[in-house]
Formats: C-alpha cells, sequence, structure tokens
C-alpha cells in the first residue's frame, strides 16, 4: 500500500531513491540540493536504507566515487546543484562515455558571477553535451516517481547511460506538497536489479575505461549516441510499466496540454508548467486557443515529437530560464532546430526570464501568448520581468 | 608472479565488434611499446639470487620471475634502470641500444 506525506521536492526525491535501494551514496551538500544528502544519510543512519553513504571532500570526487562504485556493478547516486555540478563537469563524460548507469539529482540553481544561491536553468543546461540523459520535474511527485524510473531508463540493456534529473532550485527542492510514496514492494515489483557485464570482476578480468585513438574513437561516441536515442522509447516503455505496478503515468519525453487545436504554443520545462497550464486554462475561457508543451526531456532531444505535437499552431514560444551569451536559449536552438529539420515553418519566440530565481507571474506568462497571437515585436528573442526598463 | 598471458588483438571489422562500453576482455594486446629504450637491462644469471627486488620495483611490471628465474620483457620495458640501480648484486648492467 502505498503512504500519503507532506514533502518537500528534495525529501520527496529522496523517498524515490529509497525505494530504488541503490547499494552506494556519494554526495557534497550544496543549497538547494543539500536535503536530499541529509535525507538519505540520516535513512542510512536509522537503516530504513541499507547502503554505503561514503562522505567525501567535493562534488569532482562524489562524482569520482559514484564512477567507482558503479564499475564493480553498483546502484549508485549522487546529487549536486550549479557551482558543483560545474566543478563535476570533468567526470560526466568519464561517467556518460564510460555508460555507467549512475543517477544524480540535480537542483538547478544560478551559476556565478554574479553570485546567487536562487534557481534558474544554466547549470544543467551548460552539460547538455555531457553524455547525460536530462529530465526535468514538475513538481514533487514526478520528482519521487523519476527518481525511481530513471534507474530503469539508465540500466536499461539498451542504454546504458547516467541520467541527470532536474529540480527548480527552491520552487521545487524547498516547497511543499502531497505525495504519494509507493510501497517497497511496488517499487521492487517495478525495478529490477541491476545487472552488467560493463564491470570489473575477479572471475571475468576486463580492461575498464580504456583509451582509444582517432582510428575507432568515433565509433564509440556514435554507439553512445545512439544508445541516447534509445532511451525516448525506454521512457515510455518506464511510463507504461510504472502505471501499470504504481498507478501514475506522465507519457513520454513531451507532455502536452490543449495542443490537439491550439493556435499559440507555449513550450516550458520545469516547475513553471503548473501555472502555465492554469494560464490556458483561462487564456482557452476567453476564446484564446492556447496550448502547452510541457518538455519532460531535453537529451535525448524529442525534436520529432515537438514538431509532431504543435500540429498546425500559427506561433510558438519557448519558454526557458537559460541563455547562452552572445547567441540565444539553448532550449530555444534546438526546437528551431527541429522546426528546420521537419521542414516546419512557424513563427517562433524566445522567452528569456527567471534567471537568478527572479519570478515569473501569471501574468508575464499571458503575456507571452499575447505576443504569439500578436506577433507585433520583430525581435524573436524576449526578456521576462525586467526590473529596469529601456530608456 | 607470471606474466598475463596476451591475446592477440584483432581490428574490429563491424560495427558489433565495437564494444559497447569502454571496457573488454583483460588482457589483449594492441601495441608494443618499447621504442624509446637507449640503454637495455642485461642480467647476468651467474650473479643474480632471485631476490626478486627488480621484479617489485620495476615501474612498467615488464620483469618476471618464476621458480627463481629472473626475465624481461623487451617489448615494453622502456630502459629507465630502476632495476640496475636496485640489485644489490649488481646483477644488471646497462646496455647501450643499437
Amino acid at each position: 500500500m502505498s503512504d500519503k506525506r507532506f514533502l518537500s521536492g528534495d525529501e520527496a526525491f529522496a523517498e524515490g531513491i529509497r525505494l530504488a535501494r541503490p547499494q552506494v551514496i556519494s554526495a557534497y551538500p550544496i543549497t538547494p540540493q543539500t536535503i536530499v544528502v541529509e535525507e538519505l544519510a540520516s535513512m542510512v543512519e536509522r537503516q530504513s536504507l541499507k547502503s554505503e553513504f561514503i562522505h567525501v571532500e567535493s562534488e569532482h570526487s562524489a562524482l569520482s566515487c559514484a564512477i567507482g562504485a558503479s564499475s564493480v556493478g553498483a546502484r549508485t547516486f549522487t546529487a549536486t546543484s550549479s557551482q558543483g555540478l560545474l566543478y563535476m563537469a570533468e567526470c560526466l563524460p568519464y561517467a556518460a562515455g564510460g555508460r555507467f548507469p549512475i543517477v544524480m539529482m540535480n537542483a538547478n540553481r544560478s551559476t556565478a558571477l554574479p553570485w546567487n544561491i536562487y534557481g534558474d536553468q544554466r547549470d544543467s543546461i551548460s552539460q547538455l553535451d555531457s553524455g547525460w540523459i536530462q529530465i526535468y520535474v514538475e513538481d514533487a511527485q514526478e520528482a519521487l516517481d523519476m527518481a525511481l524510473q530513471s534507474y530503469y531508463i539508465a540500466e536499461h540493456k539498451g542504454v546504458s547511460v547516467p541520467v541527470m534529473v532536474n529540480l527548480d532550485g527552491f520552487i521545487l527542492t524547498h516547497t511543499y506538497e502531497a505525495v504519494e510514496i509507493p510501497s517497497i514492494e511496488e517499487a521492487d515489483a517495478f525495478l529490477p536489479p541491476y545487472v552488467t557485464d560493463n564491470k570489473m570482476d575477479l572471475e571475468q578480468p576486463k580492461n575498464m575505461a580504456f583509451t582509444v585513438g582517432p582510428n575507432l574513437n568515433m565509433e564509440f561516441h556514435i554507439k553512445h549516441h545512439e544508445a541516447m536515442l534509445t532511451a525516448l522509447d525506454v521512457l515510455n516503455e518506464s511510463d507504461q510499466r510504472y502505471g501499470k505496478v504504481v498507478g501514475r503515468r506522465y507519457g513520454g519525453a513531451i507532455g502536452t496540454y490543449h495542443t490537439e487545436d491550439a493556435e499559440y504554443v507555449l513550450i516550458t520545462l520545469g516547475s513553471i508548467t503548473g501555472m502555465a497550464r492554469n494560464v490556458v486554462d483561462d487564456l482557452r475561457a476567453s476564446g484564446v486557443k492556447a496550448g502547452l508543451i510541457k518538455l519532460r526531456m531535453v537529451r535525448p532531444f524529442p525534436g520529432d515529437q515537438i514538431v509532431k505535437a504543435l500540429g498546425l499552431a500559427k506561433a510558438v514560444g519557448t519558454l526557458e530560464k537559460d541563455i547562452s551569451f552572445g547567441a540565444e536559449g539553448t532550449i530555444y536552438t534546438n526546437v528551431n532546430s527541429a522546426f528546420l529539420k521537419n521542414k516546419r515553418v512557424i513563427p517562433s519566440y524566445n522567452f528569456i526570464g527567471g534567471l537568478g530565481g527572479r519570478d515569473i507571474t501569471k501574468e508575464q506568462l499571458t503575456e507571452c501568448f499575447y505576443k504569439l497571437r500578436e506577433q507585433k515585436e520583430a525581435e524573436p528573442i524576449q526578456y521576462i520581468g525586467l526590473a529596469i526598463k529601456e530608456g | 608472479m607470471k606474466q598475463v598471458k596476451l591475446i592477440e588483438y584483432e581490428e574490429p571489422k563491424t560495427w558489433a565488434d565495437i564494444p559497447w562500453a569502454t571496457c573488454s576482455e583483460a588482457g589483449i594486446l594492441i601495441t608494443k611499446n618499447a621504442g624509446w629504450r637507449n640503454e637495455r637491462p642485461v642480467i647476468d644469471p651467474k650473479k643474480c639470487i632471485g631476490c626478486g627486488q627488480c621484479y617489485l620495483y620495476c615501474p612498467d611490471g615488464v620483469i618476471s620471475f618464476a621458480e627463481g628465474e629472473v626475465s624481461i620483457d623487451y617489448d615494453f620495458c622502456k630502459g629507465c634502470g630502476i632495476c640496475s640501480g636496485i640489485c644489490r648484486r649488481g646483477a644488471i648492467r646497462m646496455e647501450e641500444e643499437r
């Protein structure tokens, strides 16, 4: 029987990890991720989770340690945020290229300078090319469910790639909601034990994490890339299986809301999605055919799915808490590339907001839809909620 | 104390031959590596008492000894001379490579 409790996003994620029974946890605390590490440490202390909890001196060590544990066949977990993610950046492609199915929670937080501990998504988006699967969740319930499902996806034979699950800092990590926690029996029925031959083994000695020269190096990366693409289907498979066992489903790499007949569609990722759904409801009530696409997975990128979901829409806006300095929002770049590849011509706007924890209001989201409808602005890249206007 | 038996390396021909992860069976010999050696250590079996110090100190693991007999794998010896320096019996001399 499942249990219902009042939990923050961080606490819910820790509950999901407990249910996945990782054999090794190595992590270093950083705001706003700290609660996950504290929760898991006390679960190990209270013996509600049987796991080696390894205290490390940095994030670089946290992921190095997880790679080591994974290379002997252990299910492993780590968590970080912002500068911590950047500090472990050297190890990210080691874990991914070594095909170690580690699961990591990242609390999305702004990166310095200017120094700031509040939420935006520039930390994880800066690491899109590291070879990790990237999932973004909307609320604490989805955080718990994806903590558990991430192991299914990461450890799937056709995938074997580490997964990073992203929670918006504070907005999601520190706010509380009622969360249903599956029973350990349900979790065990959903998630099989981790079995791999990509491990050090005294019976079958292996040459692990080796060098490959220019003659064959590219082939290894293509295999990794193809395994990543497989994760789009494996997410669907995981969702169906989870639905059967636990009774909750989210769909695949994108979630759609009223897109079937929508004229103006907003693309979101993370916690802002909930409010965007309310805005779509209000607009629909006043006769505006608004729609919403929630990106659940950013790597692999579900570009074809986005184009298909858009249907006959007249304009699309990509809302993101990210900017690639000197270019545009990175999600926007990815979305536009998908349009071009699918020969879909559509006015496409980029709404950049929420940097350094700046609040995004319901009114501002409504304004985004009106901008898509009017299309008066020549500039496709728009900033939401600037404190100081020009002039 | 024995050297690992090496397996001959075969170039991958199909995609299936490429390992799915950066891991493969251990002990596959892909290249030999000793080209930069200027001097080679040579063991005098009359002076050698089989103490194993050279085996323990060799940074490249190319010295093996079985049943008291010491041998050097010249396919991988870089000629650093540590074995010659550590040998208390003076049983290993460095000879110039030609």
